[in-house]
């Protein structure tokens, strides 16, 4: 499983990448996998506040839908309109163009608070090892 | 967790190598993708891919008078049909309500094939058993056996392939027969439940797997219960549990063709839905799709005039047609295609219309 060191993590497997005070959103690799084929994503207008936690939209793929958790408190700037309209985009690259949302950080130290690339990897690693058997 | 209770498929082991997921389905751990939902449900209408439904019940009843001794459990005439042909019956009870929906092949003039759904096994198996006859037995053959389902357009040629005899090509729709597979016998009928052309099969175990093995060699892609269910919904067949249950009868459900009233056989339910076709419909199962984004679920609540006047049976995605479609249990008046209603997908309203039954049909080719 793909999980880039220097991005942040949430247990609820969102990302974020942090360049100054723009944060760049989406979900991770683990994450496309257990959903599988990606066919609808509802996301926050541009301008909308996410509180750290709190609700970001929903993404749903052929099996069911799952509540997406904004990694950090913000507004939000752009959504990915693209993969809006590709949702597949999300399962095809995860950290790369199938990114959901752009936003500016109100709370640069929340980003401390995240998963790094080794404590995401543990707990997907005993994620997978509870949903063998 | 309860995956500890669960039954394992035979073949569990060739599904993990050939990279299944597996969930939790009527008490079965069931390979539920492999390549991916999508991929598997494109591969089966234009190519074939293999299921392996095992998990369904199959009963032999063997006997003078196993034809009469189904004939007084399920709602058509099984007993009137030839060698070599199958129908699409139903298990009801005193009510008229759906118990269980199951296909009866003939396989001689004393002995049957019935499958019945996984979750209904074992009201399948009491049904049948209680009204064998003297000269009648029942076999369940669900521990011995696998059962695949090869589907698609190309799942003729491609069966031919890995055969030693073509006699199973010689089968026309709906019409079943034994087979010699590598020295065992094997059941094939040319049936399904994915709109598209295809063959089940049943045969021991370890030819089975064989046979699975053969086939994903020679091209087939194996598939698993979410294609499964994306490809029924777009052909608008029925789940039992979803779109069937005790509370639907068979006319509302679209199944009347399932349902013998006048061949002066006496089965559960059978004044019941005399006096129910009598009454005629006050709903009927439907198809929607959405006009606007969102995925239609099961229960999903269905609005017109600002009133709620159904819920949704089943729901999801269509691959083909790349919109959410599902049915649903309309009101007669609302029942007709291009009627516009409102869904409720968790509290926002996505815009659906009736359409024709089903949302696809194959290409006739031959």
């Amino acid at each position: 499983m793909n999980i880039p060191t220097e991005l942040r993590y949430t247990k609820d497997h969102e990302w974020v990448r942090a360049e100054g005070d723009i944060g760049t959103v989406g979900v991770t690799d683990y994450a496309q996998d257990q959903l599988g084929d990606i066919v609808y994503l509802d996301l926050p207008a541009a301008g909308a506040t996410l509180v750290q936690t709190g609700n970001m939209g929903e993404i749903e793929s052929v099996k069911a839908v799952s509540d997406l958790y904004a990694p950090v408190s913000g507004e939000v700037l752009e959504i990915n309109q693209a993969t809006v309209d590709e949702p597949e985009a999300v399962n095809k690259e995860p950290y790369g163009k199938g990114w959901l949302i752009k936003m500016r950080l109100s709370d640069a130290s929340e980003l401390e608070g995240l998963l790094t690339n080794e404590a995401y990897d543990e707990l997907i690693t005993r994620e997978m090892e509870e949903s063998t058997d | 967790m309860t995956a500890g209770t669960l039954h394992p498929l035979a073949l569990a082991d060739l599904h993990r190598e050939l990279g299944a997921r597996f969930a939790p389905f009527a008490g079965w751990k069931m390979p539920v993708q492999y390549a991916g939902i999508i991929e598997e449900h494109k591969t089966v209408r234009e190519q074939a891919g293999v299921f392996d439904v095992s998990h369904m019940g199959r009963f032999y009843v063997s006997g003078a008078d196993a034809g009469a001794s189904i004939r007084r459990a399920v709602t058509y005439k099984v007993d009137q049909l030839s060698v070599g042909e199958a129908h699409y019956a139903l298990l009801c009870n005193e009510d008229g309500g759906v118990l269980d929906d199951l296909f009866v092949y003939r396989l001689g003039e004393d002995r049957f094939l019935v499958v019945n759904n996984a979750a209904n096994v074992e009201v399948g198996r009491e049904r049948i058993e209680a009204a064998l006859g003297s000269q009648a037995s029942l076999e369940d053959q669900q521990a011995n056996t696998v059962m695949l389902a090869l589907q698609g357009p190309a799942a003729r040629p491609l069966l031919a392939g890995v055969l030693d005899s073509h006699d199973v090509l010689t089968l026309r729709a709906r019409r079943c027969g034994e087979f010699n597979y590598e020295g065992v016998t094997l059941f094939a009928a040319r049936t399904g439940y994915t709109g598209e052309d295809g063959f089940e099969l049943v045969l021991p175990n370890e030819a089975g797997a064989r046979l699975l093995q053969a086939l994903v060699d020679a091209g087939v892609a194996p598939c698993g219960l979410g294609a499964r269910d994306t490809l029924r919904l777009e052909a608008a067949l029925p789940l039992y549990g979803n779109d069937l249950d005790t509370n639907t009868n068979p006319w509302e459900a679209g199944l009347g063709f399932a349902v013998t009233l006048d061949d002066g056989a006496e089965f559960p339910g059978r004044a019941a839905l005399a006096a129910s076709r009598e009454a005629g419909l006050d709903r009927k199962l439907s198809c929607l799709q959405a006009t606007g984004r969102g995925i239609m679920r099961a229960g999903c609540e269905i609005l017109h005039g600002g009133q709620t006047r159904a819920s949704m049976s089943s729901g999801g995605f269509s691959p083909m047609l790349g919109v959410s479609i599902g049915m649903a249990y309309l009101p007669i008046g609302l029942a007709d295609a291009g009627t516009e209603v409102e869904v409720d997908v968790r509290g926002k309203p996505v815009p659906a219309t009736v359409v024709p039954r089903p949302f696809y049909r194959r290409k006739k080719t031959s």
